[in-house]
């Protein structure tokens, strides 16, 4: 399996009042269709190092390849086409438009790819449908549950067929069976291919994924290969 | 270009509110702006109309009584104008008077034509006379060169007159017996706001002839030329005017009572001063209210695009490029300021098309009217309403390039 992510020797350092050098020399790689893990305390630099993974923010220095391109300096433009092609995120607190529906939020990241309205709309119902939301793709966020809105993140982030998903948090927001639920879905993603990169300070969730990355105070402390976890539990067959 | 339209009708009709009190802001400023505008041209041209198709620089001239002893003559005596006055006014004025006339008032006379008969004032006039105080001819003509040189009886009537005398006979080249004598009718006037008017006019020369009036007028009135252009060059004439007028009929240069004048174009510069300040006042309301309403506009875009920062941040994770959020927001900009803008306008020139006709129905008669046509010139309605536009848009481009400036990841956590 070929390399999908490589990081050598990444440093960050935040400058609001005294300096704070939140990754350390951060040296790591995530070979393509992995599902991985990233743990720690907080403060210990994970959801910073996702940030940089996901083009959100920029490192100060070390190198980022992403699917052999060298990530550095690049314009909010370039960036911004990286993330569109690339990266699917799903965030913690679900990140919908409140005044778009859910098919409309689903459709949204191929609006920035040109694809006709009438397309993108028959493309979302039918995401939408393999997560089990076709009835809900006219409602709006605000009338969804925690896990409906999640999983309308979910499709949003597969909409443009991305290389890798990176998930901050995807269940800090919901219950125990609603978060089961979610990373059964996203378990489901990772095993048509996908690479998936999920952050959280939940055991339980770190327990799901083929390798688990610790960090602690900037710096990876131990990564963890988890591979012998049972995945075929949460069967497969409808994500393709 | 269609989809962005797509998303931006899109947004628009999930934020009505939001939407309304953006469009509101922009109407209100437009429609205030063409109302008041409206109301200052209304009123401007009452003014207008108010001169009717008289000149504007003319000068009236009438004798007065002395109050000053001077030469040896008493105060108290009464100044008579005559035919030297009006030849020293046309001959040695000639720089600052166009042409002059005179006038002798005869007083009401009984004018009849057959059974009918009504009272009109009389007035021996010049030709000239036709110009200054903005007579049109209904049919024939004015009084000519040749009536006043053979002295003819010839009578110009009004329209009114011309009604109550003749009905609906033709009454060109008739007979009409004013106080016993009698005279052809040679024309049918009439005069703007003046529907009721039946003064009758016959030659200067056969007035003085046939009332035994003398080289005697009763007024003598000038048009001034294209030298008297201000008020300064028009106090300058007058003083000299009257330094003659008291040497001509030896009165006190400091006699103010003996010669009494009226100085339209004074008049005329002093209302068409007050006209430009109600236009001044006019155009700075309307400027502030147009700057309220571009303030209101911007202060809800500032807030609008603040408020849409997370959003921003969304769209940006997904793929949006600043550019792409800047259009968006822009274009929203347009679309909302140039549909409201539009509606301000539209609303606008309706009220004041609407006041017109109100004002145009209730006008007539000889009552002057106080608003005519306030109207306002539809390019300058335009313009404010592309100026306010522009702002629209400033007012949305400036807080959205700050937006998209905002690294992703702050927009995104942005509360």
């Amino acid at each position: 399996m070929s390399t999908i992510i490589k990081l050598k020797n990444i440093n960050k350092t935040y400058y609001n009042g005294a300096p704070l050098h939140v990754l350390k020399g951060i040296d790591l790689e995530i070979t393509r269709g992995e599902l991985v893990s990233i743990m720690g305390a907080s403060g210990s630099g994970k959801s910073t190092l996702l940030n940089i993974l996901g083009i959100l923010d920029n490192y100060d220095t070390g190198e980022y390849h992403l699917n052999n391109e060298l990530i550095k300096n690049l314009s909010e433009t370039q960036a911004a086409h990286f993330r569109n092609k690339l990266i699917g995120f799903i965030f913690q607190s679900f990140n919908l438009i409140s005044f778009k529906n859910a098919m409309e939020n689903v459709a949204l990241p191929l609006y920035y790819q040109k694809v006709s309205r009438k397309a993108r709309n028959k493309i979302a119902m039918e995401y939408l449908d393999k997560l089990g939301l076709k009835e809900w793709a006219h409602h709006m966020p605000s009338e969804l549950s925690g896990g409906q809105k999640q999983r309308v993140a979910i499709a949003r982030a597969l909409i443009s067929k991305p290389q890798i998903i990176l998930a901050d948090e995807p269940t800090g927001a919901l219950d125990s069976k609603t978060s089961a639920e979610v990373i059964d879905v996203l378990k489901k993603v990772n095993a048509t291919g996908m690479t998936m990169i999920i952050v959280t300070h939940e055991s339980g969730v770190a327990n799901q994924t083929n390798k688990i990355i610790r960090l602690k105070d900037g710096i990876i402390e131990k990564i963890e290969d988890n591979s012998e976890h049972n995945i075929s539990a949460f069967g497969i067959q409808n994500i393709k | 270009m269609l989809s962005l339209l797509y998303e931006i009708l899109n947004t628009i009709r999930r934020n009505k509110l939001r939407t309304f009190l953006t469009g509101f802001a922009v109407a209100w400023g437009i429609f205030m702006l063409i109302v008041l505008l409206g109301s200052g041209n209304g009123l401007k041209n009452a003014f207008n109309a108010d001169w009717g198709d008289r000149l504007i620089n003319v000068v009236q001239i009438w004798g007065g009584r002395t109050n000053i002893p001077y030469a040896g003559f008493q105060s108290g005596r009464w100044i008579e104008l005559d035919n030297k006055d009006l030849q020293f006014t046309s001959t040695e004025f000639s720089d600052e008077v166009n042409f002059a006339i005179a006038n002798v008032n005869l007083g009401s006379k009984n004018i009849s034509y057959g059974t009918e008969y009504l009272s009109s004032s009389l007035q021996g006039s010049n030709p000239n006379r036709i110009i200054i105080a903005g007579l049109k001819m209904a049919q024939g003509r004015y009084i000519n060169d040749l009536d006043i040189r053979e002295k003819r009886k010839s009578i110009v009537i009004s329209k009114r007159a011309k009604e109550i005398l003749f009905k609906k006979e033709d009454a060109i080249g008739k007979k009409v017996n004013v106080a016993g004598i009698i005279y052809t009718v040679v024309g049918i006037y009439y005069i703007k706001d003046g529907e009721n008017a039946t003064d009758s006019h016959i030659p200067l020369s056969t007035a003085q002839i046939v009332y035994n009036k003398g080289i005697d007028i009763s007024s003598l009135s000038f048009a001034l030329t294209d030298k008297i252009k201000d008020e300064q060059s028009s106090t300058d004439f007058m003083n000299r005017y009257k330094k003659r007028f008291a040497s001509q009929h030896q009165i006190s240069p400091d006699d103010d009572n003996a010669i009494w004048y009226w100085n339209r174009f004074e008049s005329y510069l002093e209302i068409s001063n007050v006209n430009n300040y109600i236009n001044i006042a006019v155009w700075i309301i309307g400027i502030f209210t147009l700057l309220s309403g571009i303030v209101g506009v911007s202060n809800i875009m500032l807030i609008t695009v603040r408020e849409r920062t997370r959003e921003f941040g969304i769209r940006k994770s997904i793929g949006a490029s600043p550019l792409s959020i800047l259009k968006l927001v822009v274009v929203e900009s347009i679309f909302i300021t140039t549909i409201f803008g539009y509606i301000g306008l539209v609303c606008g020139v309706g009220l004041t098309e609407l006041l017109a006709g109100v004002f145009a129905s209730s006008g007539g008669g000889d009552s002057p009217n106080f608003f005519v046509n306030p109207t306002v010139d539809i390019n300058v309605a335009m313009q404010a309403t592309l100026l306010l536009i522009i702002a629209g848009t400033l007012a949305g481009f400036f807080p959205a390039l700050k937006a998209v400036k905002i690294k992703t990841i702050e927009a995104l956590n942005n509360k």
